[in-house]
């Protein structure tokens, strides 16, 4: 355990945990946009940045990333904190103008407009999708393509990546609600922010019992055969399940 | 070949590979490196092979392709040994008398010889031209006298000897304070004092004791190309820092990340490889003292953000050249999670200088917090384009005007830009400035990899801004926000500005954007890259207040506030402009009379000023 | 088309064992598949995310983050057109603009009929030279607009 200092205030905390998950277990706010606690930390947005002091040096890190040390002392506020924190906001403003998430981000760090000549993406490219995709469901169907200013998130050759099941892990975590799953009938539609992209359509399983159509027929195949499990384990619903 | 089996052993190889050459043999010394095959050196050398072979001189002379010599502006370069008589601006077509005359009669070509413009006068030996006199070429002075594909040269000249003297009973611990006590920096950029480094690596738990050593080879500042020449002419001296390095942090496995478009780099430094593989100078139990120690190469994909540590880390375990937040050290954490110790070319470089030598004596040159020499690529707006090693401490006016013979066409110096895409422009009024790390940083620059770019009245200062941020731009990787789209913003406002569309408030919005990413960006890229901006600012704010304000470019360059005039008192219609106009914008306006240019079909391409040699057109 | 594939899989499959399926050298891998094709095929890749076990989009990211790796064949000649600082300085824009208009592509394009390809490249040690464009290993030195024609056409 470590002994740490965030705004004036003591904490204990275990090591190897980063600020941000010791000031969020705290009740301490920090922004972030490109932080989600199932999967691992970028460091890309820049937002949850805080100022600390250590050995009597004082410099700026991303709390996402940087670990709890003995005797850290943390300010998650500072002018020069603010400033990143609103210029960011602004770039990103500029950069996806309809995005209703980054205008209320915007307002509560109270920026309203942005100097900036307006883009048009829908994108924030802060690669919780990537990550998703990666870590938690497995399949690396989508990935972070091209470098710099033409950074995308796409699947390989902007084609319907054979790899993805439709889980729509990428849309449930997306921050800005860039990813849209559509479940109409016995069809899923999954349509990315790229414009490179078509959308992709999955077949929906019929539920056995209760006839609703409640998850794409890839997925259930995916996750059958990584649980070792025969395919008909997913003949019915989880409603009908006892 | 039999492979070495101790440090005695080396020295009896040396000492029979010396004895073998006779020191007074004359040897013609062809400089081969990447600038000189530009001017066409090869046809140099296989003239002069040819001629030898007529002659049947083959066991008179000897003729030897080097490396960089470094006096790039005057090549092809011939020097002949051990007169150490120099030629300059050699062709194929001078071979047979350079043979005839200076080789078998001692005579000297006084045409091939360089004139002194100080005072006119023809500089005979090598030593003695300017050039070279005010240098102080430690760690580069052997490219003139060894043939990079043969190992047997870098011997004769002592190459591996300080291997030998480690090898033989020193400490890895005492090793690491030898380098310590000689102040060696970094010479990448970082100026990290490299012992501390090695200690830091060293001390790194490892659970399966598996540590690297790297050398970055990813010269990636546009302008600067001493790594390049270093790896090309000397490979060996590279593998034997990084051998004295390996064996005092505890590593057994290296790499060499080269960049791919340096195609001559990686064919030399393999073959380096596979020579000292052979004398069992690299590989297993070397020199029978049981440290063992491989290297492989890499070559980098065309990324300058690869030239980043982490970065080129992340491309040797085979993902996207993508920087990580160095909170945790790459000392500690760097390639496949080991301790990595990744250190600079010239760095390496320095190693056996060091050891053979001794640390008290690399501590005389240099100033007291820079010690050593610096190799810099001078370039740009100067007479004597080429790769400079200088002690550190040594003013920019030394290197810019005695070495570098100031500035071409009689043109005013403006400023010199050092540090790369990371670094800052100096002005005139610092032109007296020692060249250290700690001096070049207080002055809003760097010291960087060491290029140096030297600019003059002609160029514009709001230009180079630009310039250097379009280049970043596109290399940026894009993984955070400020510097994916803060360098895009930035670069849109200095468009505006040289478009002629600035407006009150641009360069307030840039210095709140250099801010931004000096503090935010993730990694080095990003938070220097403010500082051309922020320095040009700093220094010619004058300049881009001319554009913002008044919308002129004082330096006639950018194109949108230009306007191309034919000067009608000077011009005799010679239309030679009329024909160099792509846009078909001159017409001529009758036989001798002055030429007529339309401003509506002008691209401002420059061709008609290019070409017109009567000072007939007109920038303003 | 059969007995191309069968070609294309023997060659890559050299390549791999050269690298003995070293995950690490993954880039090196790709620019010595490259050298073979002239650029990679996806199938290429597709081999390659198999035999080593990589996330085929992972070798996509891989490939579009690298400069020196194209997806695309390249124009029988390859201009490069050195937009190094000191070239810079002594005017490379004007010459990379000169060759843009005489081939009618811009940087990054190949023209019709894969005859020239044209690319920048940041800084080839030849500073003495600038500026300098380089066609097919050749180097041109002191370049300048209305030299440009005349350089392009001794290629055509």
């Amino acid at each position: 355990m470590v002994r740490l200092t965030i705004d004036e205030r003591e904490f204990q905390a275990e090591e190897g945990k980063t600020i941000l998950e010791v000031a969020s277990e705290n009740g301490i706010y920090i922004p972030t946009l490109c932080y989600h606690e199932e999967v691992s930390p970028y460091g890309a947005c820049r937002l949850c940045m805080v100022e600390v002091t250590r050995n009597g040096r004082t410099r700026l890190v991303a709390s996402c990333l940087y670990p709890v040390a003995e005797g850290l002392v943390v300010r998650t506020e500072s002018p020069e904190v603010s400033n990143i924190r609103r210029t960011v906001i602004e770039l990103l403003l500029a950069r996806c103008p309809d995005l209703e998430e980054i205008h209320d981000l915007a307002k509560q760090l109270g920026v309203d407009k942005t100097p900036f000549k307006l883009e048009n993406k829908k994108c924030i490219l802060c690669g919780l999708c990537v990550r998703a995709c990666e870590q938690v469901v497995g399949v690396s169907a989508i990935s972070l393509v091209n470098r710099g200013t033409d950074r995308q998130v796409a699947s390989p050759f902007y084609e319907s990546p054979d790899a993805c099941i439709g889980c729509g892990s990428c849309a449930y975590i997306c921050p800005v609600n860039a990813i849209k799953i559509d479940d109409i009938g016995d069809t899923r539609t999954i349509t990315m922010p790229n414009p490179k992209m078509q959308p992709t359509e999955f077949k929906l399983k019929k539920c056995s019992k209760c006839g609703e159509y409640w998850a794409p027929e890839k997925q259930l195949e995916y996750i059958a055969k990584k649980a070792g499990l025969a395919p008909e384990a997913f003949d019915v619903c989880p409603n009908c399940r006892d | 070949m039999d492979r070495l089996s101790s440090p005695a052993g080396l020295e009896k190889v040396r000492e029979s590979i010396v004895s073998k050459r006779d020191t007074d043999k004359p040897c013609i010394t062809i400089c081969s490196g990447t600038g000189c095959h530009a001017f066409g050196c090869e046809k140099v050398s296989e003239a002069f092979q040819k001629e030898i072979k007529r002659l049947g001189l083959e066991d008179r002379v000897d003729v030897k392709t080097t490396g960089c010599h470094g006096f790039c502006e005057r090549g092809p370069l011939v020097v002949i040994r051990p007169k150490d008589i120099f030629y300059q601006r050699v062709s194929a077509g001078d071979v047979s008398e350079i043979i005839s005359e200076t080789v078998l009669k001692d005579n000297i070509i006084d045409r091939l010889l360089y004139t002194d413009p100080n005072t006119g006068e023809k500089v005979v030996h090598e030593h003695e031209v300017p050039f070279y006199a005010r240098q102080k070429r430690s760690v580069f002075g052997n490219n003139g006298y060894i043939d990079p594909t043969i190992i047997e040269d870098y011997l004769a000249v002592g190459g591996y000897s300080a291997l030998g003297k480690v090898l033989s009973g020193i400490k890895p611990e005492a090793v690491i304070e030898e380098v310590k006590k000689s102040g060696l920096r970094g010479r990448g950029g970082g100026g990290f004092p490299t012992g501390v480094k090695w200690e830091s690596c060293r001390n790194a738990p490892s659970s399966d004791g598996v540590r690297y050593i790297i050398c970055n080879a990813d010269e990636g500042d546009p302008g600067a190309y001493m790594d390049r020449s270093l790896l090309e002419g000397n490979p060996h001296s590279i593998l034997e820092g990084m051998l004295i390095g390996a064996y005092a942090i505890g590593s057994h496995e290296g790499y060499v990340y080269v960049r791919y478009e340096y195609p001559l780099a990686v064919k030399n430094i393999q073959l380096a490889i596979k020579q000292a593989e052979e004398y069992g100078l690299l590989g297993k139990n070397i020199l029978g003292s049981g440290f063992d120690f491989s290297v492989r190469i890499n070559r980098g994909g065309g990324a300058f953000i690869c030239g980043e540590s982490s970065a080129l880390m992340a491309s040797l375990e085979g993902k996207v050249g993508e920087p990580r937040a160095k909170y945790v050290h790459t000392v500690e954490k760097g390639l496949w999670d080991k301790p990595t110790t990744l250190n600079n070319v010239e760095t390496w470089a320095n190693v056996p200088l060091i050891i053979n030598q001794g640390a008290d004596w690399y501590t005389k040159t240099g100033t007291a917090n820079s010690k050593g020499t610096k190799i810099f690529s001078l370039v740009g707006k100067v007479n004597n384009t080429g790769l400079v090693e200088v002690p550190m401490g040594i003013t920019l006016k030394e290197i810019i005007y005695d070495i570098g013979g100031g500035i071409p066409e009689g043109k005013k110096f403006k400023a010199v830009q050092t540090g790369g895409p990371s670094g800052g422009v100096i002005p005139d009024s610092l032109i007296n400035l020692p060249v250290d790390f700690d001096e070049l940083t207080e002055a809003g620059s760097m010291m960087g990899s060491g290029g140096m770019i030297v600019m003059d009245e002609d160029n514009c200062m709001v230009d180079i801004a630009k310039y250097f941020i379009g280049f970043l731009e596109g290399e940026s990787c894009g993984k955070c926000v400020p510097c994916r789209e803060g360098l895009k913003r930035m670069r849109e406002i200095l468009d505006d500005i040289s478009e002629g569309r600035g407006k009150e408030g641009d360069i307030e919005l840039l210095e709140r954007l250099s801010t931004v990413l000096k503090d935010g960006a993730l990694c080095a890229l990003g938070a220097t890259a403010p500082n051309p901006v922020l320095s040009t600012i700093r220094f010619f704010r004058d300049e881009y207040e001319a554009h913002i304000k008044e919308k002129r470019c004082p330096a006639g360059v950018c194109k949108e506030l230009i306007t191309y005039q034919i000067i009608e008192e000077k011009c005799p219609g010679c239309g030679l402009c009329v024909k160099a106009c792509p846009a078909e914008a001159i017409t001529s306006g009758g036989k001798k009379k002055p030429v007529i240019l339309d401003q509506e079909k002008c691209i401002k391409c420059g061709a008609c000023y290019d070409v017109c040699k009567l000072g007939a057109v007109k920038v303003s | 088309m059969h007995a191309e594939t069968g070609q294309l899989e023997k060659k890559v499959a050299l390549v791999l064992d050269k690298y003995q399926h070293d995950k690490g050298m993954l880039v090196s891998i790709l620019q010595d598949i490259q050298e073979e094709f002239n650029y990679l095929p996806r199938e290429s890749l597709e081999q390659v995310s198999k035999t080593l076990d990589i996330p085929f989009s992972q070798l996509y990211s891989v490939t579009t983050f690298f400069k020196a790796l194209r997806l695309t064949p390249r124009g029988r000649h390859l201009i490069n057109v050195c937009m190094g600082t000191a070239c810079h300085v002594r005017g490379a824009v004007k010459v990379l603009e000169s060759t843009e208009r005489e081939l009618g592509i811009k940087s990054g394009e190949t023209t019709d009929g894969l005859e020239f390809t044209l690319e920048t490249v940041n800084c080839v040690g030849a500073c003495a030279l600038g500026p300098v464009v380089i066609i097919d290993g050749e180097y041109h030195g002191q370049m300048k607009t209305e030299k440009v024609k005349d350089m392009i056409k001794e290629y055509s």
